[in-house]
């Protein structure tokens, strides 16, 4: 697999104007800022699900190269709030991933479970382990451990950041809390009025 | 057999049935009175309006004014399918969508009918064009309502999930999949219940009326089996396209969900 960067040029969306950003294979990037300043917006953009201007940048590859869809599989948003629309977990993965399942704590029949029992911390969980089995190659995280408590939080944080670093995925992440930031590293933006700041 | 005459007394009494059903309703605080008696009043003045113009047209004939008389009733149903819609695509898509949909399915279903089927001389004559199209566009046009109802409240409604659907890198046509399945249903049940009742639950209206009228009920039979096939295949159709056009264009060219091209009425 070859290793790319995410680079931003010029994104404008919302409120944000002419953001640029560089982000190297297995860096994380973390976004924090008041709600309402963004940050959602932003990856949104990135993802080309809504409409902005600026450009985006797979290693080399320019986003308007290639259609919507094969650009949202690769650079892949995982969203604050995930939705299940067929019966069984199962159904939404690319591919079973059933190490993964016992590493985020959760059991290997889960693919097998009808989607209306999952608790809102178990869809998190395998909202993420969903898109990481697509094979995405960079990864825009929004809050993946909102709903979670704090020893699963540290958990799920350890195998995402060992997944993006041994993988090369650029990551944007976007935080809230101060000190999952300084464990996951990386360099730290905070959206402050139209752009973004180093914090 | 010489058909009853029914004088405008007698339709008095069975609209006096309308008022007092509208009453009832009214008492027991239903809140349907209001719709059902402009509903009525209104299928009163319409009807009585297009007895005229059918007795005018019959006389002249000719095919410019039978494509006038067309054009308005085609204009007509596709108002109507944009006033049925909850949330409407902006920008004339509503009634633009709904329009052509129908020209397109009901009108060549209608002309193919007439020229290879039926064939009249004129094929256009409008004893037989005018109802045949009426009951095409009526039943078209309740399928293209139904189902661009449902998709675009259902897509309004489930905008969350189809737009997780394109971050998973579902392209435009399986994140609405289910959504245009689910559209294509509700605009053709009521044609495949109404197939399949027919006769047994319910007697079709123009057979019926055939019947009424005097044709053996052997001939009015051929005539609905014709009808409702003509009238399934034009509301399949419209519904189709109506279907693949809306679903379209609730996307962009770069397969954006566009929910702000709908509005709420």
């Amino acid at each position: 697999m070859q290793l790319a960067r995410l680079e931003l040029q010029g994104l404008s969306v919302g409120g944000l104007v002419n953001v640029d950003l560089e982000v190297a294979p297995g860096e994380i990037v973390c976004l924090s800022g008041p709600s309402g300043s963004g940050k959602s917006r932003l990856l949104r953009a990135v993802a080309d699900l809504e409409p902005h201007d600026g450009r985006v940048l797979l290693g080399s590859v320019d986003r308007e190269s290639m259609t919507a869809h094969q650009w949202r599989r690769q650079v892949m948003l995982v969203p604050a709030e995930s939705q299940w629309w067929a019966d069984t977990v199962g159904e939404h993965f690319c591919r079973p991933v059933p190490e993964a399942l016992t590493e985020l704590d959760l059991p290997a029949e889960a693919v097998g479970w009808t989607v209306a029992r999952l608790s809102s911390g178990e869809k998190q969980r395998l909202a993420l382990l969903r898109a990481l089995s697509c094979r995405p190659l960079a990864l825009l995280l929004d809050e993946p451990t909102a709903n979670l408590d704090n020893e699963t939080t540290r958990r799920v944080e350890r195998w995402i950041t060992d997944w993006i670093r041994q993988h090369g995925l650029p990551a944007i992440w976007v935080a809230h809390d101060a000190g999952q930031i300084e464990r996951v590293g990386g360099r730290h933006y905070s959206i402050r009025g139209s752009c973004l700041e180093p914090a | 057999m010489d058909i009853i005459e029914l004088s405008w007394w007698q339709l008095a009494v069975a609209g006096a049935l309308v008022l007092l059903l509208a009453v009832c309703t009214h008492l027991a605080r239903l809140d349907i009175g209001r719709p059902l008696l402009i509903a009525a009043a209104r299928t009163m003045v319409q009807l009585a309006l297009i007895g005229l113009v059918l007795e005018a047209l019959f006389t002249v004939g000719s095919l410019p004014w039978i494509a006038l008389m067309a054009l308005v009733m085609l204009l007509v149903a596709g108002r109507e399918v944009m006033a049925r819609q909850k949330y409407r695509l902006t920008g004339g898509w509503a009634f633009g969508i709904g329009t052509v949909s129908m020209f397109v399915s009901a009108f060549s279903v209608t002309v193919l009918t007439l020229a290879a089927i039926i064939g009249p001389e004129p094929w256009y004559t409008p004893q037989y064009a005018i109802p045949l199209l009426g009951m095409l566009l009526g039943n078209t046009m309740t399928g293209v309502a139904l189902s661009l109802d449902r998709l675009t409240e259902s897509a309004w409604r489930q905008r969350a999930v189809i737009e997780n659907r394109l971050m998973l890198g579902q392209d435009w046509k399986q994140a609405i999949g289910d959504l245009r399945r689910e559209a294509m249903r509700s605009g053709m049940m009521p044609m495949i219940n109404a197939m399949a009742a027919a006769g047994i639950v319910s007697l079709p209206g123009m057979m019926t009326g055939q019947i009424l009228a005097g044709t053996p009920p052997a001939l009015a039979v051929k005539y609905q089996i014709l009808i409702m096939f003509t009238i399934t295949v034009g509301t399949g159709f419209g519904t189709v396209l109506a279907v693949s056009a809306g679903s379209r264009r609730l996307f962009d060219g770069r397969e954006r969900l566009r929910i702000d091209r709908l509005k709420a009425h």
